[in-house]
Parts: structure tokens; sequence; C-alpha cells
């Protein structure tokens, strides 16, 4: 048998009862949409797999599953009746799949009834498009544009026609493959490999683990002995065991050509079909992988052919236009960098088309118009690694349905690597896939500190230095920070006992450096003591300690006994917190190990005085420099115009002098949609220290002084000035709109807080309706009560907080009412929830005095308006 | 409740000392009892993990019960005891101070929390068991596994 055919079968089997066992659970667990991805997925690739094999039939049934499932996917009820078609598919693609078994081919034979069937369920469950099906056998129309995941009725209705003439198979191709087969099921390929189970290996090294380990306790007793007769035979055990060992790790290892060999007939298959001219590169076919990572990126890599392929590459008359050569070429390539596997597929075609992923972006909510124009070019591709977002217009049977690249991002997540990708319109895309050291095995450095050992990944490693205090390779210290004079180079170092919160540091002066190289970042980890380098088999972490980001994994050492593997990755990270103070984002994730230290970033300005002045940096939302002719007296206060508002400003003190002209230095202090400036004389740097205030202050405004960089400097308190500013701002407003009272609409499922907060608006001038629930208070807005603000409660039975604030958003005639969230929760997630499904505001439930600001400032709003 | 329903709901517990109090683990979720040695401790790891360790080619983390249960570190110097538990594909031990011995108990006479019980304890115990001469808490083991994501959520 034709080897690829035996694989698909083998495969297609495996998946099958897969799909069986999902989409029973589907049937269960309705809601769950990860189950419903993975039938969807698994269907997909089964589809797909047919096609280049050339198996219409199948195909053609798979198809028309896959659609079915398409409307599941899209948020239509999963009637049993519709599982129990599917089913009854599946079984069809198996009795068919067990004769492919024995005769090599499809057998004859018809689908149609199964496919009308399907197709029925199909309209039947998407009631809008069955309308339009009935009796009529023109092309139709759909009245909105096609969801990612759906097909148009007229490609429906080609994949229905073309089933039809697919009776007639091959005999040309398919009579040599039957020949074949009869020589190798004679048994000769069976003898030179046979299949073994991942499990059955794993056992294996497991056993070989304990073995190793029962080996260095008998030699550890020999030593003790001399003379011992043990001793020659102990020796060929050892050495034994050692080539047991390797020859076992071994097993694991494949060329990743492995994954590769479908590829170039699904490329040949694809340009015949699309009718394109398409070149195949492959590099590094014989990088070795470990087979569990091996099964699971090769799905991934075929999807991405296909892709580059079908989108990516243009057709010949396109690239001869574009003045390019008129064959597309996709390369792929695999090699190993620092600790990582790097696989590459690029295509020299038309790139990912950035205005098309932005407008759907938009469109599928995923960010809104004014997200999108603050993102870069490299930002919005990475939207294509959303589930179901899909780019492809057309949805053709190679591609387009919205699996491609979330199943790539998917599959990589699950051992851990990571996909980035790079395109450039016209000149095509470049996906790079890096995959972590887990599951490989690896060469390691096997380090002490803090009388504990470590693993550190060899192939970071650039060399060892021995420091001893006056020795030829000293630490220095620059204040907090250390640092080893290499050559003629000052190498930062991180102290590996403090990044993993040692209390006390082991002797600093006398120790090892590791040098160590990530990217483009070098620098020195500190260890107390160096042992040497070991092959060692990572392992995952516990899910109970995947959080800390200095371990990539652990592994058994020879000696039975367990050590974490150090990332050489997230020890930089904390260095880039620490020692530098470039604050990129991924450096962000790093803090929390930094906290220990507890250091703060300060921003230290001066203001109408010579002494410094510091407030801390994360308070701040912006430093701005303004011309001083842009401000603005107005109703008797300093303003300025930002960003589309007024934004006050506030002076540190009297002796602050607005500047008349030149450009004004100002902290910028943002509280949700509210904004006021400090008023500065020179902003002065950002320095990282110690806050420790020392000497509290009776002066308002001023929390106390603190040492910082050697200077005695007045830390301000930043709580004073906003409210100041606020509160200020607001009496002056209130003077001249406080006419009727404003009405707001409180809607709040507990009776406890709608007593509570009617009484508290009251007090502060307003009319109160209470509504006990979303419903409720829907209704009210719908028989065209007039509200200037609605206050709703987050979490509420039936219709919550979120849905009713897009409700109110959705319908035009209340689209204009101010929604302000009102919550026990306040998290950064919730508030940016909150902030796209429409609220204007997001207040803690017991800030009373915060509510009646926004109250305020939203009815104001309305009122301007 | 009839007798023969009682006969049928019978559930067998492996006894655990800690701390003075004996628990109940479901024999259904014992994989093993084992003395956990050369345990390497994890910096940085949430302070309900004891630390990692090789159990027969596998690493078991290894949980403090004592820490979970909030209960005094432990002052004698006898070698503790684990019980092995599996969630998922991981392993985990549960460090215990001695194990007893197999109980069968009615669950129908299993009787629910004391409403003033120890919060920390009544997160992982899902009721009691009055036994002859004391009382017996019947264990939740995935309770207790939870109680390392909790620690890492705050």
């Amino acid at each position: 048998m034709d080897d690829l055919l035996r694989e698909f079968v083998t495969e297609t089997n495996e998946s099958l009862d897969m799909v069986d066992v999902e989409l029973v659970r589907f049937e269960q667990e309705p809601n769950n949409a990860k189950i419903l991805d993975n039938v969807f997925r698994l269907v997909h690739t089964i589809k797909g797999t047919c096609g280049f094999i050339g198996l219409p039939r199948l195909e053609a049934l798979a198809h028309a599953a896959e659609t079915l499932m398409g409307k599941f996917r899209d948020g239509l009820p999963a009637s049993s009746e519709a599982v129990t078609l599917v089913l009854a598919t599946i079984d069809r693609i198996k009795a068919i799949l067990d004769s492919l078994e024995h005769d090599q081919r499809e057998p004859e034979g018809n689908d149609e009834d199964l496919i009308v069937e399907l197709q029925r369920m199909v309209e039947r469950i998407a009631p809008s498009a069955a309308q339009h099906t009935v009796g009529t056998l023109a092309p139709q129309t759909l009245e909105r544009p096609l969801r990612p995941g759906e097909v148009s009725l007229d490609d429906l209705e080609r994949a229905f026609r073309e089933t039809e003439v697919e009776v007639p198979a091959k005999p040309a191709t398919t009579a040599p493959a039957d020949a074949s087969a009869q020589d190798d099921d004679g048994g000769k390929t069976a003898s030179q490999s046979i299949r073994v189970t991942v499990d059955t290996l794993e056992q294996l090294m497991t056993m070989v683990s304990e073995l190793v380990l029962t080996r260095n306790q008998l030699l550890e007793i020999v030593r003790r002995h001399e003379d011992s007769e043990f001793k020659t035979p102990l020796q060929r055990l050892s050495n034994v065991t050692a080539e047991l060992q390797e020859g076992v790790m071994k097993t694991r290892m494949q060329p990743i050509g492995n994954a590769w060999q479908k590829l170039p007939r699904i490329v040949r298959d694809l340009s015949n079909e699309l009718g394109k001219q398409i070149d195949l590169e492959m590099h590094g076919a014989d990088t070795e992988l470990d087979r569990q990572v091996l099964d699971l990126i090769k799905d991934p890599l075929t999807h991405m052919v296909r892709n580059s392929a079908d989108h990516g590459l243009e057709t010949p008359q396109e690239r001869r236009t574009a003045g390019k050569p008129g064959r597309g070429r996709i390369r792929l390539s695999a090699y190993h960098e620092g600790g990582h596997i790097v696989i590459q597929i690029a295509d020299d075609g038309r790139g990912l088309n950035t205005e098309r992923i932005k407008a759907k972006a938009i469109a599928q909510r995923l960010a809104t118009e004014d997200e999108v124009e603050k993102l870069s070019e490299a930002q919005i591709h990475k939207f294509i690694f959303v589930p179901s977002f899909s780019t492809a217009a057309q949805i053709t049977n190679v591609s387009g349905r919205g699996v491609g690249m979330d199943v790539v991002r998917n599959n990589i997540d699950q051992i851990g690597g990571s996909i980035d990708v790079k395109s450039v319109a016209g000149a095509g895309l470049n996906f790079t896939i890096k995959i972590p050291l887990t599951l490989a095995i690896v060469a390691a450095l096997i380090v002490e500190s803090g009388g504990e050992r470590f693993a550190v990944p060899q192939l970071s490693v650039v060399e060892l230095v021995r420091t001893r205090s006056g020795g030829e390779h000293c630490i220095e210290k620059l204040k907090d920070t250390t640092v080893l004079r290499l050559r003629d180079k000052l190498l930062p170092l991180a102290h590996l006992g403090h990044l993993l919160g040692a209390e006390q540091a082991g002797d600093v002066e006398n120790g090892f450096v590791v040098v160590t190289q990530v990217g483009s970042q070098t620098f020195g980890i500190v260890v107390d003591g160096v042992f040497h380098t070991e092959e060692i088999v990572v392992k995952p972490l516990s899910s109970k300690l995947r959080h800390i980001a200095l371990f990539s994994g652990n592994t058994i050492l020879g000696d039975g006994s367990v050590i974490m593997i150090i990332d050489p990755n997230g020890v930089a990270h904390a260095f880039g917190s620490t020692v530098t103070s470039q604050m990129t984002a991924e450096g962000a994730e790093a803090k929390h190990v930094v906290d220990d230290e507890q250091t703060t970033s300060l921003l230290v300005f001066r203001a109408g005085s010579a002494e410094p002045k510091a407030v801390p940096l994360a308070l701040i939302t912006r430093l701005e420099e303004i011309d001083a002719r842009k401000i603005e007296l107005s109703n008797g206060r300093h303003m300025v115009q930002y960003r589309g508002h007024l934004m006050p400003l506030v002076s540190l003190s009297d002796k602050v002098r607005m500047k008349d002209e030149g450009a004004q230095p100002l902290l910028v202090f943002s509280d949700g949609s509210r904004s006021m400036a400090l008023v500065v004389d020179e902003i002065v740097d950002i320095v990282e220290d110690h806050l420790d205030i020392q000497v509290a202050s009776d002066n308002p405004g001023v929390l106390g002084s603190a040492v910082i960089k050697g200077q005695a400097t007045e830390i301000i308190d930043v709580g004073h000035f906003l409210p100041l500013a606020f509160e200020d701002w607001f009496r002056r407003k209130e003077q001249t709109a406080r006419r009727r009272p404003r009405s707001v609409l409180l809607i709040d499922d507990s009776p406890f807080f709608r007593n509570m907060l009617a009484p508290v608006l009251q007090a502060a001038g307003y009319d109160v309706t209470a509504a006990a629930s979303a419903h409720e208070a829907l209704t009210l807005l719908h028989e065209g009560r007039a509200f200037d603000v609605a206050i709703t409660d987050i979490e509420m039975p039936e219709m919550d907080g979120f849905a009713f604030a897009e409700a109110v958003r959705g319908d035009p005639r209340t689209a204009n009412l101010p929604v302000i969230a009102l919550s026990s929760v306040v998290s950064a997630e919730a508030v940016e929830r909150g902030r796209r499904a429409g609220f204007y505001d997001y207040v803690a439930k017991f800030d009373r005095q915060g509510l009646i600001a926004a109250l305020k400032e939203h009815t104001d709003v309305t009122r301007a308006a | 409740m009839s007798t023969e329903n009682i006969q049928q709901n019978l559930k067998e517990y492996v006894t655990a000392l800690i701390g003075g109090q004996l628990f109940g683990m479901p024999i259904l979720r014992v994989q093993d009892v084992f003395f956990p040695e050369r345990v390497t401790r994890v910096p940085l790891a949430p302070p309900e993990i004891a630390g990692v360790l090789n159990l027969r080619g596998r690493i078991v983390t290894l949980i403090d019960m004592r820490r979970c249960l909030g209960l005094e570190r432990r002052e004698d110097d006898l070698p503790p005891m684990a019980i092995g538990v599996e969630l998922g594909a991981e392993s985990y031990g549960l460090l215990i101070d001695s194990v007893g011995e197999v109980l069968k108990l009615d669950d129908g006479a299993r009787e629910p929390n004391p409403i003033n019980l120890d919060p920390r304890l009544a997160r992982v115990c899902v009721g009691i068991h009055r036994l002859e001469w004391q009382l017996l808490m019947v264990v939740d083991v995935d309770r207790v596994l939870d109680i390392g994501d909790k620690a890492i959520a705050a």
C-alpha cells in the first residue's frame, strides 16, 4: 500500500474516533465552544487530507459535515438530530476508510443521501438562509456578509454537484499502487520499522532512569570497598547502562524531515488546483526533534504551507505585473538556536493585507477603531492568531474557514513554543516558530546557589569566570548594582540567590559568574559554585509552579535528585527592571520578581523651590511639555486644550510660576476619562530607589521627605491635588448648570444597594428612579422615560451590566445615554471590558464620592452636548 | 435512608494523622504512600509547596498539608510521610505526619462540616465521620490541590 495512504488511513481512523467521542461530549455540553473547536478542527483536517490525496467521496462528505458544524460554531443550536446526522456521516466515512484499507481505493457508491440531508439540516438551522433556497436553482444571495466558517449557498450547491461526477476513480494511478502494495504487504516494510506508542518509550525512559540511579548507588558502594570482585562487572554494567540511556533517548528523536514528507505532494497538487507555479524549498530537514513535538507541529506546518500556497502566493500574471518571477517560492527551514528549535515558513507572495485585518478586527469587535489606529503593523498582524479569524474573502476548499492560524497557535502553545509573523506587503510573509527545550534533551551546566543546585542550559552560557576579591576578575559595586570588569567591558550581574529570594546572599566577592547571553543581551549570573555539565531531560514544571518566570522546567539528575532549570530569558527579564530601567512591555512581567527589592521608579522634578520633589512614576500618566502660549485662562482657572478636552492645570504651590513663553513642563494625571496636570518648573530625572519616607509632613500635598539618590526629596501626595482640581472645577460648573434636578436611572438587583444609593444620590440633588433588573430598566427606557444618566450594577442575574450597556448602546433611541458601571470588582480588566461595552465610567460600589463625581461629569457632558 | 442504601454507600478511606487530627482520603484517589526523600525545595514557590522529588522516575510535587490546613509546623523529628495522588497527568504527594489504616465508612453517616470550622479546614474537608474514639475529617483531594493555584492568584 502507498505509504501516504496507509498513514492517512491510520491517522484518520484515530481522528475519527476522537470526533466520535468529542461530538457526544459536545451534544451534552452544547455551550462548550472548546469541544466544538476540536471537532471542527479534526473534520477540517480530514477534509484537507482527503483533498490532496485524491479521495473525492470522503472529501465531499467531510466538507458537508464541516459546513454543518460551522453553523454550530456560529452559535446555532446543535440539536441531537443534527449531531446524529454528523455521527452517521462519520460512520460512512469510516466504512469508506475500511474498504480503502483493503482495496486501496474508494469504493463505488454514492453519498448523495447523506450530503443532501446535511445540507437540509444546514438550511433548517439557519432559517434566514433557508427561505431563499426553496425551489430555486438560480444563484442565491445572502443579505448579509458571510461570517467566518460559513459557506455561501452557491459554494454548497457547487460542492453538491461536484459530488455526483466523482465516481470514476483514476485507474491509471491506482493500478501501480496496487501492485506495489502487494509487495509491501508481504511483510518487508513491517520488519524494518514498527509503530511504538510514545507511552511505551516514556516508560522505557523512566525505567532507564531508575537503572541509572541504581547503578550509581552500586558504584558508590563499590567505591567504599577496595578490590571488590564486583568492580569489573559493575564497570561493564555501567557502560551498558549509559549506552542504553543514550539509545532510549535517541528513539524519541526524529528528523523534522518526517513532518515535511507530505508537503511536496500537497504543494504540487495545490499548484495544479490553483493554477499557480510554486517551488518548495526545504532546509535543515535533518534537524532532530522530539517525537512528541514533531507530532504536534506536523498539522500546523501543513496548514501554514497550504495557507502560503493559497493566499500568500499570487497567480503568475499577478506576480509578473508586480515585477516578480512567475514562480512563487515557499521556503521551509529548521535549525537549533539558543536552546530553541526554530522553524521558519517563508513565502515571497503578497504578504498580509493590513487594512483587511484591521477592518476585520473591528468588525469582529476584537478592538475598537481607536485602538487599532494606535497599533503597529506587526501588532495588527497578530490578529490572525485569534480563533475564528480568517481574512480569506472567498472560502475555498483549500483554506479560509478560520481554522488555520488559531489551530497553529494552539498546537504551538501546547508545547510552550511561540510563533511570530513578519509580513512585508508585496514581498512576502515569514512565520517563525520557536519551540523551547521542553521535551528535548539538552546539555546543562549544574550550578549551586544558596545550597541548592540548578541547571543552566549550556546553549546560553558563553563562559565561566571565577571571581576573587583583589584577583584578576573582581566584582565591583556601583551603588546597589554589581558589575564585573571583564576584559575591557563592564558586565551587569544578577545574583541568583537574590533573584530566588534568598534572605542573605552568599559570599558575593568569591564566587562564579556564569556569563550568559540571551538574544543581544549579555550578563552575568552570580552563583556560589559550579559543578559539571550533564545531559538532562527537560520535564515540564508542575502546573502549580509554572508561574515562576525564572524556571523553564525541571529535571532528574543522574544521582536521582530533582533540580530546577533556570530560564536565562527569565533572568534577563528580571534584569531589565532591576539594574537598568528599560521598562519594556515584556519587562513588566518580571516586575513581581523585583518587588522584594522594594525599589520604586520615581520622577524627580523641581517646582517652586530648588529642593527636588518626587512622585512615584506609576501614578503619572504622561509627561508633557506644552507651549506656554497655549495655556488659557478660563473661569479664573488655568486650562489647556488637551486631546480634545479642557484639562485643568494645578500649581504645586503659589511659588510655581506659570511660564509666559517657551515650553511648560506638565505632569499629566488621568483617572478614567478625567485628566489634570500639575505645573512644575523642571523635570529632573527618573530614578529607581527605595521609597522610604523618613520625615512625615503636615503640609497638605506633601507626604513627607525621603532620601532619593542621596538627596532629601519631598514626596508629593498626588491624591491631594487630584480632587483639588476636580472638586473646584465641578463647583464652578455646578453654579451655572444647576437648573432642574438631573434624573438618574439606578439599576441594581440588590434591594440593599438600591436603598442605600438612592438617598445618597437624592441628597446630591438627583432625581432617582430605581430598577431591580436590567430588563426593568430597558422597559422604562423603551417606554420613553428620559434620563440624564444610568448607573448600573455589573453582577446581576439574567442580564448583567455589560449586556445592559450594550443593549443601551445598540438602540438608537438610547444610544446617547451615559451609562456608569457600579461594581464591587474594579480591576483593570473589568474596566477595559466595561469601556468596550460602552460604559462612560466605572466606579467602585462603595466609592460614594467617585460616583457623585462621575455623575456630575457625565450629566454635565450631556447637558453641554 | 433505608438500611439497604447504607449497605451500598460504604466508602473506603486511607486515614492519616496531621497535627493530631485524623483525616480520611478516598482510597480511590490514593496511588501510594511513601517516605519522601531527597526533597528539593523550590524557591519562589507558593508556601504550600514543600518541594519536588523523584519518585521512581516521576517528578512529584509535595504539598505541605500542615501549611494548607493552617496548622503549626511539625516539631518532632520523625520522618514525614506522603500520600501519593494524581491530578491530570501530574503527580503530587500530600505530606502528612503518619498514615493509619483503611476504614470502610458509611457515606450516609457523614455529617456536614460544623459551621464554626476553621475556614482553611472547611475548604478542603467535605464532612465529618464520628468514629468511636475520635472524629475523622473527609478530605477532598481536588480541593487540596486547588490551593496552590489560589496562592498564585493572590
